[in-house]
């Protein structure tokens, strides 16, 4: 290109304040306890992980909530160790779709600890940080059993 | 049934690293093709149907009034429409119910992005909620990588099968693209290089990955009357189908993948298509990722579930196969995302109607537009047919 045109740099910040609604507080309450709790549709009996408010399959309102398995199996995997914008953490990231036991849906985390030998099929167990804050990264990761 | 629907034609702009214009005016250098190639007086436009990627990768919120005067809006109405990646189609789909309902004769639509202007990973993060999913699919790799673990996983393909299929189609479509006037990356690769890229998020790779494209691309969408009125040669909307599902990435198989399937069948059905893969001469199949690209061939009846690899081997999909996908090179090679399954659409237009120029596909009568968004939640197909 001949000539260089301009370019004008801004940063747009907006803080927002996202309301977690009954159904995630209580969740969130939840791995504040170390427990994962889910909700069953009384109509297909699916646990859905985390809680839902509404069964995204028949569309009827879930108030049945249920403790799931810490424990589970890997349905797929994907690994990176590149940085991206909103990475939780640092250094190889691993991310899994776990079906947890007695569950009706895959659940989305961080896969840590020895992965040498982990493949899809795998069991994986929940690892905890030690201090908890009602958050979905309370749950470090999930390692292979 | 609706009324008729034909395409006049379109334009692209130059598709790259655009920053010698300002996005409206890199808007405009489609609109201005397209207007020329299709000889359509702005002024005669029923309206103007308009999308883009959510506000966050834009950089300003309401495009659609900040594009108003090169879309040449004034006095008209826009529908703004927007789907993330398959924005394009879903703006087709719009044109053609608009125009199928009889409430309007001649409209104009544009799809456009500018991604090399923000973070495109990062504003895509913005599409997930903070709750739960933002953490762990922020990245757009990392969720085609699952879903291509899990499906070769499911069908039993070897890693290095899905790896050759995947190499091939790179191969392909790079080299395609230079029979592509617009396309942004035109690359003569061979395999090592395809397989010793560098990891982008492990199994796909550099070259397994679409660019980041600043592009637009600019539609004539036309009733049977003013279609015959222009005089030009037209391509026509066979079959239309769009189909979603749950918003939880978890919660659906993005394997046997519904939304694909449904899309493509919904299509098919209006387009009264059995065997696609006789039926259809070439598809623009929406392909940001290599490995995504083989498990559409299989949603979409080009094949049965587990054969895209060996039949991609075989050449079944390249531009001298019987059923040539992407032949412009596709969205592996250029992806300006608001545009991107616009230009699907465009492609399949120039092809039915012999326009396509050094990647014509001989005698193409039927072709098959596609684009997918969200995180896999989205599929919109189109069929057009030169009558």
């Amino acid at each position: 290109m001949s000539k260089e045109f301009s370019t004008f740099k801004k940063v747009i910040r907006l803080p927002h304040k996202y309301g977690a609604g009954p159904t995630f507080t209580r969740f969130y309450e939840g791995l504040k306890q170390g427990k994962i709790y889910g909700t069953k549709c009384p109509e297909c009996g699916d646990v859905l992980v985390p809680s839902r408010s509404m069964c995204p399959k028949c569309h009827v309102n879930l108030s049945e909530w249920v403790e799931v398995s810490q424990e589970g199996v890997i349905v797929s995997w994907a690994q990176t160790d590149k940085d991206f914008f909103g990475k939780p953490g640092q250094g190889t990231y691993t991310v899994a779709l776990i079906r947890l036991d007695a569950t009706g849906c895959d659940f989305l985390h961080l896969l840590g600890g020895n992965l040498s030998k982990v493949k899809t099929g795998s069991r994986v167990k929940a690892v905890w940080n030690e201090e908890k804050k009602g958050h979905m990264l309370d749950i470090k990761y999930f390692e292979p059993k | 049934m609706g009324k008729k629907v034909a395409i006049v034609g379109s334009g692209q702009t130059m598709h790259g690293r655009r920053f010698d214009l300002a996005y409206p005016e890199l808007v405009n250098e489609a609109i201005e093709s397209c207007l020329i190639n299709t000889g359509v007086d702005a002024k005669d436009l029923d309206g103007v149907v308009f999308g883009t990627m959510p506000s966050m990768m834009e950089g300003v919120a309401l495009t659609h009034f900040y594009f108003a005067d090169v879309l040449r809006a004034k006095g008209k109405p826009i529908l703004k429409t927007e789907t993330c990646g398959s924005t394009g189609v879903s703006l087709a789909i719009t044109a053609y119910y608009w125009i199928a309902s009889g409430m309007a004769d001649l409209l104009m639509v544009v799809g456009s992005e500018k991604m090399n202007e923000g973070d495109a990973q990062a504003t895509m993060t913005t599409i997930l909620e903070p709750f739960y999913q933002m953490y762990f699919i922020a990245g757009a790799p990392g969720v085609f990588s699952m879903q291509s673990q899990e499906w070769s996983v499911r069908f039993g393909i070897p890693e290095e099968k899905v790896r050759d299929a995947a190499t091939r189609l790179s191969i392909d479509h790079h080299n395609d693209a230079f029979g592509n006037p617009y396309a942004h990356i035109k690359q003569r690769l061979t395999p090592e290089q395809v397989n010793t890229a560098r990891i982008i998020t492990y199994p796909v790779r550099l070259w397994d990955v679409c660019p980041t494209s600043d592009g637009a691309c600019a539609m004539i969408f036309a009733s049977e009357k003013m279609a015959k009125k222009l005089g030009k040669k037209a391509a026509w909307v066979k079959g239309v189908g769009y189909s979603g599902e749950e918003y939880w990435f978890g919660d659906s198989d993005k394997v046997m993948w519904q939304s694909a399937i449904q899309a493509a069948k919904q299509a098919y059905d209006m387009a009264g298509i059995k065997n696609p893969r006789k039926e259809l001469d070439v598809a623009e199949v929406y392909n940001p990722f290599t490995f995504q690209e083989l498990l559409y061939y299989e949603c979409f009846g080009f094949c049965d579930f587990g054969q895209a690899c060996d039949l991609t081997l075989k050449g079944m999909f390249s531009k001298d196969g019987e059923l040539p996908c992407d032949p412009s090179g596709g969205t592996l090679c250029t992806n300006p995302i608001g545009a991107t399954g616009l230009i699907r659409v465009a492609e399949a237009a120039m092809q039915v109607t012999g326009q396509a120029g050094d990647h014509q596909i001989p005698g193409a009568k039927q072709a098959l537009a596609h684009a997918m968004g969200g995180v896999d939640q989205y599929n919109g197909v189109m069929i057009l047919g030169a009558k």
